[in-house]
C-alpha cells in the first residue's frame, strides 16, 4: 500500500467525458492522439496535453473516426489544417530528405574517413632504429650501477 | 590528410558557426514559426451564431462578396488581442477594411462585454465557444487574422497579434490590390 501511494501516477490529459463508448473506436483514437502533436506545446502529443487546443483535437479525431473515418483520413484532416508540423513523427519527403538521411549520411562519411585514413597508415609503429655504439656504452654503464 | 589542412578545421567549424548565427539573428527568421498551409487555399467554411444579439449567423457568403476581408479570432481574456485592438479599429475605422470576429472559447457575454468597453472593429462578430469552427481554420490560440482575397483565397494567417509593421508592410498593401 505504502509502495502504490509513493508511485506517481501520470496525469492524464484525456478526460473521461471525451471517451467514446465503443472501446475499439477509443482505443484507435488514443492510438492516433499519441501521434499528433499538440500545435501549441512544442513537443507534447494531444494525448498527453491539457491545454484547450489539444482538447479540441482530440474531441475532432473522436468527431472523424465516430462518423466513420479510417486512420489515415483523419490525419490527413488534421494536417490538411495544421500542416506536417502536427505530425510527431516527420514524412519522408524531399523536404525532409536532410533530416531522415543526415545523420546516417555524416556516420557514413566519418566511417569511410576513418576507414581510410588506418589504412594509410601502419598499424604497428616502424621499428626503432638499433642504439649506436655510445647508446650502448651508456646503457651497460646505466645497467652496472 | 595534410596535418596543416587540420589545423585550420576548428577555425572553420567556427566561422560556419558564426555565419549560421549571424544568419538567424540578422535574418528576422523565427524559430518558433510553424508556418501556416491555409495561404493560397481556399478560405475553410465560416458558419458561427452571432456574437451580437439580433444579428443573423455567420456564413461562409461573407467571404464571397468580392471584396477582400479580414477574419480575425480574438477573445475577451487575451492579452495580445488587447494588444492589436486598436489596429483592428484603425482598420475599420480609417481604412474601411470589413472585419469578421470570432469570439474564441469566450463566453459571448464576456466577449459583448469587452467590445462595448473598448469599441467594435467588426463588421461581421460571431461566436465559436467550443473551438470547432476554428478548428477547421487550422488555429491554435487567439490571436490569429487571416487575410482573405476578393476570390475568396486565404491570402495571410499570422499566428501572432497584427503589429504596425504588418499592417503598414504587408495587410494594407494586400487590401489596396484586393479592391
Amino acid at each position: 500500500m505504502l509502495v502504490l501511494a509513493c508511485v506517481a501516477f501520470p496525469a492524464f490529459a484525456v478526460e473521461p467525458s471525451e471517451m467514446l463508448k465503443d472501446p475499439a473506436l477509443e482505443m484507435r483514437a488514443r492510438t492516433l492522439s499519441r501521434e499528433l502533436r499538440c500545435v501549441v506545446c512544442q513537443n507534447q502529443s494531444i494525448d498527453d496535453s491539457a491545454a484547450e487546443v489539444a482538447h479540441d483535437m482530440r474531441i475532432a479525431v473522436r468527431e472523424r473516426l465516430t462518423a466513420g473515418d479510417s486512420d489515415k483520413a483523419v490525419m490527413g484532416y488534421m494536417v490538411a489544417r495544421y500542416g506536417d508540423y502536427v505530425l510527431l513523427e516527420p514524412p519522408f519527403k524531399p523536404r525532409t530528405l536532410v533530416l531522415w538521411l543526415g545523420a546516417p549520411l555524416v556516420l557514413v562519411v566519418a566511417g569511410l574517413l576513418l576507414f581510410f585514413a588506418a589504412r594509410r597508415r601502419p598499424v604497428v609503429p616502424a621499428a626503432p632504429p638499433p642504439l649506436s655504439d655510445t647508446e650502448k656504452e651508456r646503457l651497460q654503464s646505466l645497467l652496472k650501477r | 590528410m595534410n596535418n596543416r589542412v587540420l589545423y585550420l578545421l576548428p577555425l572553420l567549424t567556427l566561422a560556419v558557426m558564426a555565419g549560421f548565427f549571424g544568419w538567424s539573428l540578422l535574418s528576422g527568421r523565427d524559430p518558433a514559426s510553424i508556418g501556416s498551409v491555409m495561404v493560397n487555399r481556399q478560405a475553410p467554411r465560416l458558419a458561427a451564431p452571432a456574437l451580437r444579439e439580433g444579428e443573423p449567423a455567420l456564413t461562409s457568403d461573407l467571404l464571397k462578396t468580392g471584396k477582400p476581408v479580414l477574419v480575425n479570432f480574438f477573445a475577451s481574456w487575451c492579452t495580445p488581442c488587447l494588444a492589436e485592438h486598436p489596429l483592428m479599429m484603425r482598420l475599420r475605422q480609417r481604412e474601411g477594411v470589413t472585419i469578421v470576429g470570432i469570439a474564441w472559447k469566450n463566453k459571448p457575454e464576456e466577449a459583448r462585454a469587452w467590445l462595448k468597453k473598448l469599441g467594435d472593429p467588426f463588421t461581421y462578430a460571431g461566436t465559436d465557444y467550443d473551438g470547432m469552427l476554428s478548428l477547421d481554420w487550422g488555429l491554435s490560440g487567439v490571436p490569429e487574422t487571416y487575410l482573405i482575397d476578393a476570390a475568396g483565397i486565404v491570402r495571410l494567417h499570422y499566428h501572432a497579434p497584427i503589429t504596425e509593421k504588418d499592417l503598414n508592410d504587408t495587410i494594407l498593401p494586400l487590401l489596396r490590390a484586393g479592391k
